[in-house]
């Protein structure tokens, strides 16, 4: 499904703010995996992350999907296949636009748009069907502008755009990370119910440890543009908070403050 | 109380401009000076073919091809060579006013005598002023429509998005360079149509008559939005043509007032000024206000 192999990324390279992000990531999913990726500030989480979706070039290496070489292509052409959440509540819709125009463009994701009407009425009814499940009472606002929903509201809101148009790869950027934990409960609830209903390939990054061991069938944790530990199957399953820190310790041969691994 | 006409006349023709300048401001968010430019190349090119004899709607749509080239070019400067916008508008405009020049073949070019879209519409009436009103009101209220229906489809709406947040549009798979290039493009066509319009109700087209439209154009549609609200796409485009009716309107009353023509463009940018600034000033004032209260 994707295959990473041996991606570098250097920010500013030469200058005083450079800054080694990638040293050399491989990186295999399965059709329908489910990863967690943890790790602590300045790890590569993003820096991986925004390799895939095309937002910078990566230095070396080659980035493919299903098969297809990616990594030469700029970032709206790999939206075909990729659908993305980010951590800003902010950046994942368009503030100004009414829910149900958002939705019509995300229902569109990878087309060429033409000179079709952007949100017809026929729409409504597909829209309210997907919105209801999410019982935030989106389905009875389809005219209001994103922009007065809640920053959970629109989370959901942007996870429902990010998966409408079948993406190959779904990739959340600590995407709960910007709420109150009771919404970010909530909203990892439907993540998990979406990504299970449809077996979407998801790589999620998460600055929490209990949801990394909760969610998904394997987890990879990275440490100074590395990848360190890649549990999955019955492993992940039996793994514990206090396991991983210790699987850290002995992977990374030094003695480590939990904190450095669980704040980012 | 003659003055009324006239006016309305002035402002609907240049609210043309000014829904060209809303859709860089406000549907791009961008502050896109290439319409000092594009205006006078506008009427330029509508003036150059008119003077060769050609028909007048060929003209003003000659001018909004100029306008469109014009806005492509500002586009690329900025998509392409990642040129601040506000740079890549003043770069197009200088380099317009050279371009201008040439299409004239000198600073000023009279259509006196001359067919002009004006006299091919005055079997309306024979009070001049009122034809100009007429085919004013014809020409904003087709562009209006357009817009309106353009900005409604796929194109149109990625190019919204485009403005609203970019990272948004390009997750989605748009290529903002082609959506950013696309809404200068259009912008531009506006205000060289607007361009060839008043030329052609002036009766001449001059190489300094683009000096200050762009405070005109923000100062229309700052108006519009304050008075007439935005609270749709189409309640936007009216508050823009009706701000900029309301700027002539202003405009006229401070003249009729005393205040001499060459402190016009003075007053305007201090209007605007303080239009832009207004926001920030309320709520520093509420902001005392509050903290007066609560002592």
């Amino acid at each position: 499904m994707l295959d990473i192999v041996h991606i570098a990324k250097t920010f500013n390279p030469g200058t005083i703010t450079e800054k080694i992000a990638l040293v050399d990531v491989s990186l295999h999913l399965d059709d329908g995996d489910f990863v967690t990726v943890i790790g602590g500030n300045g790890a590569g989480k993003s820096t991986l992350m925004n390799s895939i979706a095309g937002t910078f070039p990566v230095d070396r290496g080659s980035i493919s999907i299903d098969g297809e070489d990616i990594t030469s292509w700029p970032e709206h052409r790999r939206a075909k296949y990729i659908g993305r959440v980010f951590q800003d509540p902010m950046m994942g819709t368009a503030a100004g636009m009414m829910i149900e125009e958002n939705l019509a463009i995300a229902s569109r994701r990878g087309k060429m748009p033409t000179l079709r009407w952007s949100a017809p009425e026929s729409n409504r009814t597909k829209f309210r069907e997907l919105l209801a499940p999410l019982k935030l009472g989106l389905e009875d606002r389809l005219e209001s502008k994103v922009g007065l929903l809640s920053g959970g509201q629109r989370q959901a809101l942007t996870l429902l755009m990010a998966t409408m148009a079948n993406p190959k790869l779904l990739l959340l950027d600590e995407h709960t990370a910007a709420l109150d934990p009771k919404t970010a409960e909530k909203v990892l609830d439907i993540t998990t119910k979406i990504v299970g209903e449809r077996h979407l390939t998801t790589l999620m990054i998460t600055h929490n440890m209990r949801d990394a061991l909760r969610c998904g069938n394997r987890l990879i944790m990275m440490y100074d543009g590395k990848i360190l530990i890649d549990v999955k199957g019955e492993e992940k399953k039996n793994l514990t908070v206090p396991d991983l820190l210790a699987m850290f310790e002995k992977a990374a041969g030094s003695e480590l403050t939990s904190d450095s691994l669980l704040l980012s | 109380m003659d003055l009324i006409i006239p006016t309305l006349s002035q402002g609907l023709l240049w609210s043309i401009l000014a829904l060209g300048v809303y859709l860089t401001f406000r549907v791009l968010d961008i502050a896109d000076l290439t319409v000092e430019g594009s205006f006078p190349l506008g009427a330029a090119a509508a003036s150059a073919c008119l003077v060769k004899g050609s028909d007048p709607f060929t003209a003003i749509l000659v001018a909004a091809v100029a306008g469109m080239l014009a806005g492509i070019i500002t586009g690329l400067l900025t998509t392409k060579l990642k040129i601040p916008a506000l740079l890549a508008g003043i770069l197009t405009m200088i380099a317009l006013y050279s371009v201008n020049l040439h299409v004239m073949g000198k600073a000023n070019l009279s259509l006196l005598q001359i067919d002009t879209v004006f006299t091919k519409f005055s079997f309306i009436s024979d009070d001049r002023q009122l034809v100009t009103l007429i085919v004013g009101a014809a020409a904003t209220l087709f562009l209006c429509l357009l817009c309106y229906w353009f900005f409604g489809t796929e194109i149109g709406a990625a190019i919204r998005a485009t403005g609203f947040n970019p990272n948004m549009i390009r997750a989605n798979g748009v290529n903002t360079d082609v959506t950013i290039v696309l809404g200068l493009l259009i912008s531009n066509a506006f205000v060289a149509i607007c361009g060839a319009l008043v030329a052609q109700s002036n009766g001449f087209a001059d190489v300094g008559m683009g000096v200050g439209t762009i405070v005109i154009g923000l100062a229309s549609v700052i108006i519009g939005e304050v008075l007439f609200g935005t609270k749709c796409f189409w309640r936007c485009l009216v508050s823009v043509v009706l701000g900029s009716v309301v700027y002539r309107i202003v405009i006229a009353l401070v003249l009729e007032l005393g205040m001499p023509p060459n402190d016009l463009k003075l007053f305007t940018a201090i209007l605007v000024a303080i239009a832009l600034g207004l926001p920030l000033l309320q709520a520093k004032y509420k902001a005392k206000q509050w903290k007066e209260a609560a002592k």
